[in-house]
């Protein structure tokens, strides 16, 4: 690890403390060598109208996904990205964003894909350090690029695809839509656009935990005892158990995939991004529709 | 609608896009976000005229005016959704002057015509799409009341 963590108490309860930082710890050491600030949010503009010092953007839709195939880019396309923003493959990356870092944990998800190793969230996000009263710049770095190595993406243990889906009804899968998304009333969240999935409900016998349970009123992420409240007691989740996590597109789905695996220390959890615009399109699939999770049908 | 038929306000802004880099398209697009008008008073406590573009990710409300044949249309969205706030100051200044009638003959296509879908993504294009879907629906409304 380039950069040592942030040694901030309240993390110490979390299975994984180093991939989080709070504000304090994140402007304290903004422009050191070896560290890389990037700014990921939902909207593709935020960034321009103001983001934290030495902050580079990375977009979800127009940097992390393939312009073509429903997919991520590939290897190549990721070192050239990561050159361009000035990572090397031994840089410490802080990602955060807007809507309570439901982006930054995405974009965390995908680099996770290409086993970039030091990769942490700043917990809140943009609404913590405006809260805060923190500053923003307009000033865009020009970062020196890096020699970033080429690294297939590995799709194998945090990804998981519609077949590995159907193969692992039985075990937990966590739906972390809004409520009426998991019933059936609707195909995405409320006030977004519907976006193409054919029918509505949810995958038989996932648990309904939307996603923003997992963060307090501030945007940062809750104590782990109310996480385990919410995902142990509330949902079942178990020691050892295999998880998938799944949203609309896969990443609402990251945010919780990092609680479960990040916070909570939860090892076998997978997101699957095909999520419900895929499940709810394809043919003869099993859909649970209503406010319970459904049996897992029999094959 | 041919090209010679759109009017010319709204084929200049889509001239300037179309002469920018992709990354200069974005930069203008945040200069239309921030030229977005504020309200006129005489609608700035009116809520209940406002309708809520549904298509966009982010809180966007539109109403259009028709006084004497000539559209006005005006939009509020928040701050910190600047690309709905931009795709708004496009529609109101590319639509604010004309007749109802060269509106409702606009090509729903428009929003596509700008060179922004690689720039902002293509799902995220659809938020003006349906803005310019409900400017029409609106006039339409208005013309029959």
């Amino acid at each position: 690890m380039t950069i040592e963590r942030d040694p901030a108490p309240h993390f110490s309860e979390f299975s994984h403390p180093e991939r989080l930082v709070t504000a304090d710890w994140l402007e304290e050491r903004l422009g050191k060598p070896g560290l890389v600030v990037v700014e990921s949010d939902e909207d593709v503009l935020l960034y321009e109208t103001g983001h934290i010092r030495t902050a580079v953007k990375i977009d979800w839709h127009t940097d992390l996904n393939d312009p073509v195939t429903r997919d991520y880019i590939n290897g190549e396309e990721f070192a050239e990205l990561m050159s361009r923003s000035g990572i090397a493959r031994d840089t410490t990356v802080v990602i955060y964003g807007d809507k309570t870092n439901w982006w930054a944990a995405y974009a965390l998800w995908v680099f996770t894909l290409f086993g970039h190793e030091d990769v942490r969230l700043m917990d809140g996000g943009r609404a913590k350090w405006e809260a805060d009263g923190r500053e923003y710049t307009l000033e865009v770095p020009t970062p020196t690029p890096t020699e970033y190595p080429i690294i297939e993406r590995d799709d194998s243990v945090i990804r998981a695809f519609r077949d590995d889906v159907l193969t692992h009804l039985g075990n937990p899968l966590i739906d972390v839509r809004s409520p009426e998304e998991y019933s059936g009333e609707r195909t995405s969240a409320p006030a977004y656009p519907e976006e193409g999935a054919l029918r509505a409900g949810h995958i038989p016998s996932a648990q309904s935990v939307p996603w923003s349970k997992a963060v307090a009123e501030d945007g940062t992420f809750r104590p782990l005892d109310e996480l385990n409240a919410i995902y142990r007691e509330g949902a079942g989740l178990k020691n050892g158990d295999q998880v998938v996590a799944y949203c609309r597109i896969g990443e609402r789905s990251s945010h919780t995939w990092f609680v479960l695996n990040y916070l909570m220390g939860f090892e076998n959890v997978r997101n699957y991004d095909g999520s419900w615009t895929e499940w709810g399109s394809l043919v003869a699939v099993p859909i649970t529709v209503g406010t319970e999770p459904g049996d897992v049908p029999s094959r | 609608m041919s090209e010679q038929q759109i009017p010319s306000q709204l084929a200049e802004i889509r001239d300037d896009f179309l002469g920018l880099e992709l990354r200069d398209r974005l930069q203008l697009l945040l200069e239309f976000a921030n030229e977005l008008p504020e309200l006129p008073d005489r609608y700035r406590d009116h809520p209940d005229l406002f309708e809520r573009v549904e298509e966009c990710q982010s809180p966007v409300f539109i109403f259009i005016e028709v006084e004497n044949d000539v559209v006005h249309m005006f939009a509020t969205a928040p701050p910190e959704a600047p690309t709905t706030r931009g795709f708004a100051s496009i529609l109101a200044q590319g639509l604010s002057g004309l007749s109802s009638k060269e509106v409702l003959e606009l090509s729903d296509d428009y929003p596509q015509s700008l060179g922004l879908a690689k720039a902002v993504s293509p799902l995220r294009l659809r938020g003006m799409t349906g803005m310019l879907a409900r400017a029409k629906r609106q006039i339409r409304f208005k013309s029959v009341a």
